[in-house]
């Protein structure tokens, strides 16, 4: 039964590192654009994970992660057109500076409550696309952005195509999973989820909840801030309205409609926010009613998301004896 | 040797003085009941002692440092742990998972190292689940590990707490009611348990309404009412202070 699963998950995985090479074979006409739409899911996919560290580990209201993401976007434009940094070299930079970023916004906010908070990151998501498109430092071009930013190279190998892409981004997810699924199995993710289910108890028990409450919006953030540079390789132009507080909505809702906390739900739901209205192309202005509709059954019927997070399971260190 | 001091110990909340100018001391090794009526301030001097509030005045000193303005989890570190009143496990999480939660403090992996899984990281991290194991069969829980907390008795969670606490690795242990819940069998336990915590050499402080147990239990007693320390002596000549059976039963 379990080899039967592991199998169809092999074939699956297989199928899909495959899906630029056979798209080309059953939609010869637009391959390209179906790839894109993977690609845009696989942004989307590493930002939802990012935020998921926030508001589901962490269970901090975060609806202004467009903001980090945006902070890394530019982050990197700026470092590729006027310095020259090649895009992938400035990734890791881009993380760091919306991790900073993200600190100095949530150090003086990160004891409030749930709501409060939200509305906080809420203003900062607003503020941060008003400052770009006002041109604030004279560096983020003001409401036209940053055009010509130059293609990703990796070991000499030119990333144009979205099939390039496709690797390039779905790389990353695969690594941002395997990463943070590591880090669910630590130290680190279990203080985050003490701190969310009763911060009292977790300071109580010797954990450093501010602490862990500021390194999970840092970590969030810096991951947002590199999904930001990859997006700007990607697209080669970006403007402020690509950080609008709809994008930071969308997020949200990915996380919260997949399954608070579980990667493979929130992978699924990026797949049904992201693509499916894709998909639905045909009937454009019905799309978002439904999808409305369906968030709404959905909180009623089926709070915890789609996929609901599984418990931690340990590998228990047998003991000579038990005491009394 | 005095391990805790309390000295002029003040805390009010608004114009209400929950503890007055409260001063005992807590000798290292011994076990020690704090008692008195309902609202006499008992819990408010253990939320003082482990930094939840911070006293108006008044300085509580732990192994001769003072805690007073310090993190609750620093204190924790520093070596005191405490179990609540009202039950405050993490319901939802396997009860070795509750118990990983006091190891934290004696952890050092930080994001990187659990990223990378470097081998110190993996080590310590099974050292963390044979302590929390340890700390289990300390209390008589091993056999419940992976359940949740929340399936537990009412009892059996109070000795989770307990050893939730003792991960943390402290010298001075707080219990807040550890008997409330429990019936005469678990108490003899606890009764049990308090004794093997001092065979360990963990000093302990408790509240405690059940007095066959603080009787039986503690060598000191120090008695609050209305926020005022009005009695502190070995058990038996507190039982026999009039002030403290006019506390507990009122006058004519």
């Amino acid at each position: 039964m379990m080899t039967r699963k592991r199998g169809l998950a092999v074939i699956g995985i297989i199928l899909f590192a495959t899906f630029p090479l056979w798209m080309k074979y059953v939609r010869p006409d637009d391959a390209r654009y179906w790839v894109d739409v993977i690609n845009n899911v696989g942004l989307y996919a590493i930002l939802a994970l990012s935020l998921t560290v926030i508001l589901c580990d962490a269970g901090m209201y975060n609806m202004g992660h467009a903001a980090f993401y945006a902070v890394g976007a530019y982050t990197g434009a700026i470092l590729n057109t006027q310095l020259g940094v090649p895009i992938l070299l400035a990734l890791p930079v881009a993380g760091i500076t919306a991790g900073i970023f993200s600190a100095i916004i949530a150090r003086p906010v990160i004891h409030l409550r749930g709501d409060y908070l939200l509305i906080v990151t809420v203003g900062v998501g607003e503020i941060l696309r008003i400052a770009l498109i006002n041109d604030v430092f004279g560096i983020t071009g003001g409401p036209n952005g940053i055009f010509g930013i130059a293609r990703p190279e990796l070991f000499g190998f030119k990333i144009k195509r979205p099939d390039h892409f496709f690797y390039l981004i779905w790389g990353f997810a695969a690594l941002t999973l395997f990463l943070f699924n590591r880090l669910k199995q630590s130290r680190f993710g279990r203080a985050l989820d003490y701190l969310r289910e009763d911060a009292v108890a977790a300071e109580g028990s010797g954990i450093n909840t501010d602490r862990y409450r500021l390194l999970a919006f840092l970590l969030g953030a810096t991951w947002a801030g590199m999904t930001g540079s990859l997006f700007a390789a990607k697209m080669t132009i970006i403007s402020p309205e690509s950080f609008s507080f709809w994008e930071s909505v969308v997020i949200f809702m990915i996380v919260i409609l997949g399954g608070s906390g579980n990667m493979a739900g929130v992978l699924l739901g990026t797949f049904i926010v992201i693509a499916l209205p894709e998909v639905f192309r045909d009937f454009a202005s019905a799309r978002m009613l439904i999808f409305g509709l369906a968030m709404m059954v959905m909180m009623v019927f089926r709070t915890q998301g789609l996929l609901p997070p599984k418990p931690r399971k340990f590998i228990l260190p047998k003991l000579a004896e038990e005491g009394d | 040797m005095a391990i805790l001091e309390l000295n002029g110990v003040t805390k009010t909340f608004g114009g209400l003085t929950a503890v007055g100018d409260v001063s005992f001391k807590v000798d290292e090794g011994s076990v020690v009941g704090l008692i008195g009526p309902n609202g006499a301030g008992k819990t408010t001097v253990f939320n003082l002692i482990t930094g939840n509030y911070v006293p108006n005045a008044g300085s509580i000193l732990f192994e001769g440092r003072e805690l007073s303005g310090m993190a609750t989890n620093k204190i924790v570190s520093s070596g005191i742990a405490r179990t609540f009143q009202t039950i405050r496990l993490f319901q939802k999480m396997s009860v070795v998972e509750n118990v990983l939660a006091g190891c934290h403090c004696r952890m050092k992996a930080g994001i990187f190292s659990a990223m990378l899984r470097t081998p110190s990281q993996r080590r310590e991290e099974l050292e963390a689940l044979q302590l929390a194991m340890r700390e289990l069969s300390f209390v008589g829980l091993a056999h419940q590990a992976e359940n949740l907390a929340a399936n537990l008795s009412y009892g059996n969670q109070r000795l989770l707490e307990i050893a939730r606490a003792l991960a943390t690795g402290p010298k001075l242990l707080i219990l807040d009611e550890p008997a409330g819940g429990m019936n005469p069998q678990e108490t003899d336990q606890l009764v049990a348990l308090i004794g093997r915590l001092k065979e360990r050499g963990i000093t302990v402080l408790l509240i405690e309404h059940d007095m066959s147990l603080v009787m039986r239990a503690c060598e000191e007693l120090v008695v609050l009412e209305y926020g005022i320390k009005i009695a502190e002596g070995k058990p038996d000549a507190v039982k026999a202070d009039p002030r403290v059976i006019e506390a507990y039963l009122g006058t004519d």
